[in-house]
């Protein structure tokens, strides 16, 4: 089968992928206690109050109709509107993943080059001190959780020493990068040991390579053997974990939007959540569904020219 | 004895934060917070919800949305320090004699685009949220007013009908989002009020940017820019305070309070009796629609204990009645102590020994979990046990309307009467208590058409004695309302949340 008849395959399955998702998250929805009505009547529950609600947001429709109708509207692009606000849905998206590209992009930037950098060195030296070391510092900071180094950098940096802003309140993230620099040394601390691991045990595998040796016994260069010939093999299993990690920021981190205040994604979802505002909910449930499903065909695409061999296109 | 408490209590936290600010001042002589000055912009920090927030008064909900409502708009009247109505555009009320007929002089103002403020405005305002297609939230409050046969009688008079005679009607006027906007008004994209502010600029979920209206009737405000941020998390909202990024933030937790209290980086600003803190027993099932088995329940909550556990000490006891230090609240019934003696034998008597009671509770609240923790420890060895349940947040007001037996409760600020309307009469929407009894509603009936304050204060007197001895909600204490700024900041009243003096920007200042 062709590459691009395979790429075709994928997307097709992805297309069912999302259908699917987003209709277990409606039935999910539904399963929650309260509706939109309910969440908005909030400590005046009057009942009389919240059937009224109900009718203005049209909840007292069959639940299957109206996610037949959001189904259709979604068939020609369009999101629905907020039952809360009544603003249209694509408005919280396009709101909601500014921020979140911003974030997740600067961090790949940051992160990958770093990563592939710290595992080739630690490969080079195996077993030698930068080994140890970058292995020691990466474990360490993969073991503490996103919340707890955002604390602690917070209470260190942006409030004891005050040398770069505590949050992002109100700030614009790409006029004032100051505000960036915590966020992204939070989602880049975890990610780095996985993909800088990945690398140094990938990287270790090609130099002891049957190929590698033959292409030195060929007489090549052996920074060209290292970067021309070990690298690309070496970086085929690191490209899935740097998909998972792309997947992970681009669902907006949770946690980190809401330590720093950076209204992404993230915060939408919790905000939508707890509104019961399910057009918004299903709308990040496409967004999710269908960045998943792109970017992880993108990184078999990727290991496929990497490494031909490691992907069985069937 | 307990209103010289309260007072006691007031005056201190007052003396403590005068002491706060001149110290502030005499460290720094050029910010100083004792004297206003004009000018700068103050940047508030707010919880809100999202993307989902809204401009339209009439929609608003959140304590965010309510700050930037009063910063933008006006209502005809608010609520004063003692959770009275006080007139606000409307300069003066007066009823006829059979209280259903109220005629309103609406004072010499205008909306930011220089319209002046006419009747007609204020009837457009209210019809649309009576709207009978739409669920405003001040609907059930104005619900009384006969709108076909109220009129303007000229541009500053208007002529309300009532639906039945209502002594207390400025309560309406003052109801939570009965704001005036310009008749015709659908579009908030841009609002236009006739608040001490004018609108700048909205991104939902991030930030709302205001300037001063100078020509406001009350006076122009002191800063000169007003900016709403939104932060969700309690401890960013601190954050940003410590760090410099806004000068206000709002709803802090009493122990943000506490472990910066000290510091000179933030001022605590405490606003006492701002929201109850209560469980509340449903009267019309087993077993608390057993008299004996509720006085135990009272009898059994410590709580000095809960105030100082559970609200970190910022508050004060409640007596099982609603609105401490509220106009008409009945200060003269004696506090409820802890009795365990009696408690047991009440509950031998009501044959309720050995029983296990559920006890539903959320973090809907603050406080509210952990309330139920501690008091379900303080009923042990009672004879009772209670088990705690925690349900959903999102939905627990109105599960806990209709179902099961005990459940946690807190309330913000609105006056007795309205506490007593929305919640414990026959028809009361949100009567969580079942708590239905003809002879109370008689009560009620008389309270709001008897014209003589006096006399009135002695029916809610009445009310309130039947209330607290055989009632449904067990009220332990009154949680203070906690708000932090940077020393600097000038004219935070310590007025009850919800109240008119709560988050009132237009007094503030930078110093």
């Amino acid at each position: 089968m062709s590459l691009r008849r395979y790429a075709a395959r994928r997307l097709a399955i992805g297309l069912v992928q999302v259908l699917a998702v987003v209709t277990a998250v409606f039935l999910l929805v539904q399963a929650l206690p309260g509706d939109a009505a309910v969440a908005l009547a909030g400590d005046n529950p009057d009942p009389q109050r919240i059937a009224q609600i109900r009718a203005a947001m049209g909840l007292d429709r069959p639940p299957l109709e109206r996610f037949g109708d959001w189904l259709g509207g979604l068939a020609r692009g369009d999101f629905g509107v907020s039952l809360i606000s009544g603003r249209p849905v694509a408005e919280f998206l396009h709101d909601g993943l500014g921020p979140t590209l911003v974030l997740a992009v600067l961090a790949l930037v940051l992160l990958v080059p770093l990563a592939v950098l710290l595992g080739v060195l630690a490969a080079l030296r195996e077993g030698g001190p930068v080994d140890r070391v970058v292995t020691t510092v990466t474990v360490g900071l993969h073991s503490i959780p996103e919340f707890a180094l955002a604390v602690v950098l917070i209470a260190l940096f942006g409030v004891q020493l005050r040398w770069l802003p505590p949050t992002a309140v109100g700030a614009d993230l790409l006029g004032q990068p100051a505000v960036l620099v915590l966020p992204l040394v939070v989602l880049v601390a975890r990610p780095l040991c996985s993909i800088s691991r990945l690398v140094r045990a990938g990287m270790i595998d090609a130099l002891a390579s049957d190929y590698v040796r033959h292409a030195r016994r060929l007489g090549i260069g052996v920074t060209r053997v290292r970067f021309a010939h070990a690298l690309p093999t070496a970086l085929a299993p690191a490209v899935q974990q740097v998909a998972r990690t792309t997947d992970w920021l681009l669902g907006g981190v949770i946690v980190v939007e809401a330590v720093f205040v950076v209204p992404g994604l993230g915060t939408i979802l919790v905000d939508a959540v707890a509104g019961r505002d399910l057009p918004v909910v299903q709308g990040l449930a496409v967004v999710f569904a269908v960045t998943t499903v792109v970017v992880n065909l993108v990184a078999d695409l990727l290991v496929f020219r990497l490494a031909p061999r490691s992907v069985a296109i069937a | 004895m307990h209103p010289l408490n309260r007072r006691g209590f007031l005056g201190l936290t007052a003396g403590l934060s005068v002491a706060a600010l001149t110290g502030c001042g005499a460290a720094e002589p050029t910010s100083s917070a004792s004297t206003p000055r004009d000018g700068g912009r103050l940047r508030a920090a707010f919880a809100g919800a999202g993307a989902k927030e809204v401009l339209d008064p009439h929609l608003a909900n959140l304590f965010v949305e309510a700050a930037r409502s009063k910063a933008l708009y006006d209502k005809l009247a608010d609520l004063g320090p003692d959770v009275s109505a006080q007139p606000r555009l409307a300069e003066k009320w007066e009823p006829d004699a059979g209280l259903t007929r109220w005629r309103i002089t609406l004072r010499q103002a205008a909306f930011h685009n220089g319209q002046p403020v006419r009747a007609e405005d204020v009837l457009a305002s209210y019809a649309r949220i009576l709207d009978p297609a739409r669920a405003f939230r001040a609907k059930s409050s104005l619900a009384l007013i006969d709108l076909p046969n109220s009129r303007a009688v000229d541009e500053r008079t208007v002529e309300f009908a009532l639906k039945r005679p209502f002594v207390e009607f400025p309560n309406v006027l003052a109801a939570f989002g009965a704001y005036i906007v310009p008749a015709g008004t659908e579009d908030f994209t841009t609002p236009v009020g006739s608040g001490p502010f004018r609108f700048v600029s909205f991104e939902p979920g991030k930030s709302v940017l205001l300037k001063r209206h100078a020509e406001y009737w009350e006076g122009a405000p002191h800063l000169d820019e007003l900016e709403f941020v939104i932060a969700n998390e309690e401890s960013a909202r601190t954050n940003a305070l410590l760090g410099g990024q806004v000068e206000y933030a709002h709803d802090l937790t009493p122990t943000t309070a506490r472990s910066h209290a000290a510091g000179d980086r933030m001022a605590i600003h405490r606003a006492p009796n701002s929201a109850v803190q209560a469980f509340a027993m449903k009267l019309d099932r087993p077993p608390f629609d057993n008299r004996d088995l509720r006085e135990a329940m009272f009898l059994l909550a410590d709580r000095a204990q809960l105030v100082e556990s559970v609200l970190a000490g910022s508050g004060q006891v409640g007596n099982d009645l609603f609105g401490k230090g509220y106009q008409h609240y009945a200060d003269d019934i004696p506090q409820r102590t802890r009795d365990l003696d009696k408690a047991k034998f009440l509950i031998r008597r009501a044959g309720a020994e050995g029983l296990t009671v559920k006890l539903d509770t959320s973090t809907a609240a603050a406080g509210m979990v952990e309330a139920a923790t501690v008091f379900a420890d303080q009923v042990k060895g009672s004879g009772l046990t209670i088990e705690v349940v925690t349900g959903n947040k999102d939905s627990y007001w109105s599960d806990t309307l209709k179902n099961g037996s005990l459940s946690s409760f807190r309330s913000g600020a609105m006056p007795i009467e309205t506490h007593v309307a929305q919640r414990l009469l026959s028809g009361s929407g949100t009567n969580v208590t079942k708590w239905a009894r003809p002879e109370f509603d008689a009560l009620y009936d008389q309270a709001v058409s008897t014209v003589d304050a006096g006399r009135r204060g002695e029916v809610y007197r009445e009310m309130q004695r039947s209330l607290h001895a055989e009632g449904g909600y067990l009220m332990w204490g009154f949680a203070d309302w906690i708000v932090g700024a940077a020393p600097k900041v000038g004219g935070i009243s310590t007025a009850p949340a919800n109240t008119l003096d709560w988050a009132r920007f237009d007094k503030v200042w930078l110093g």
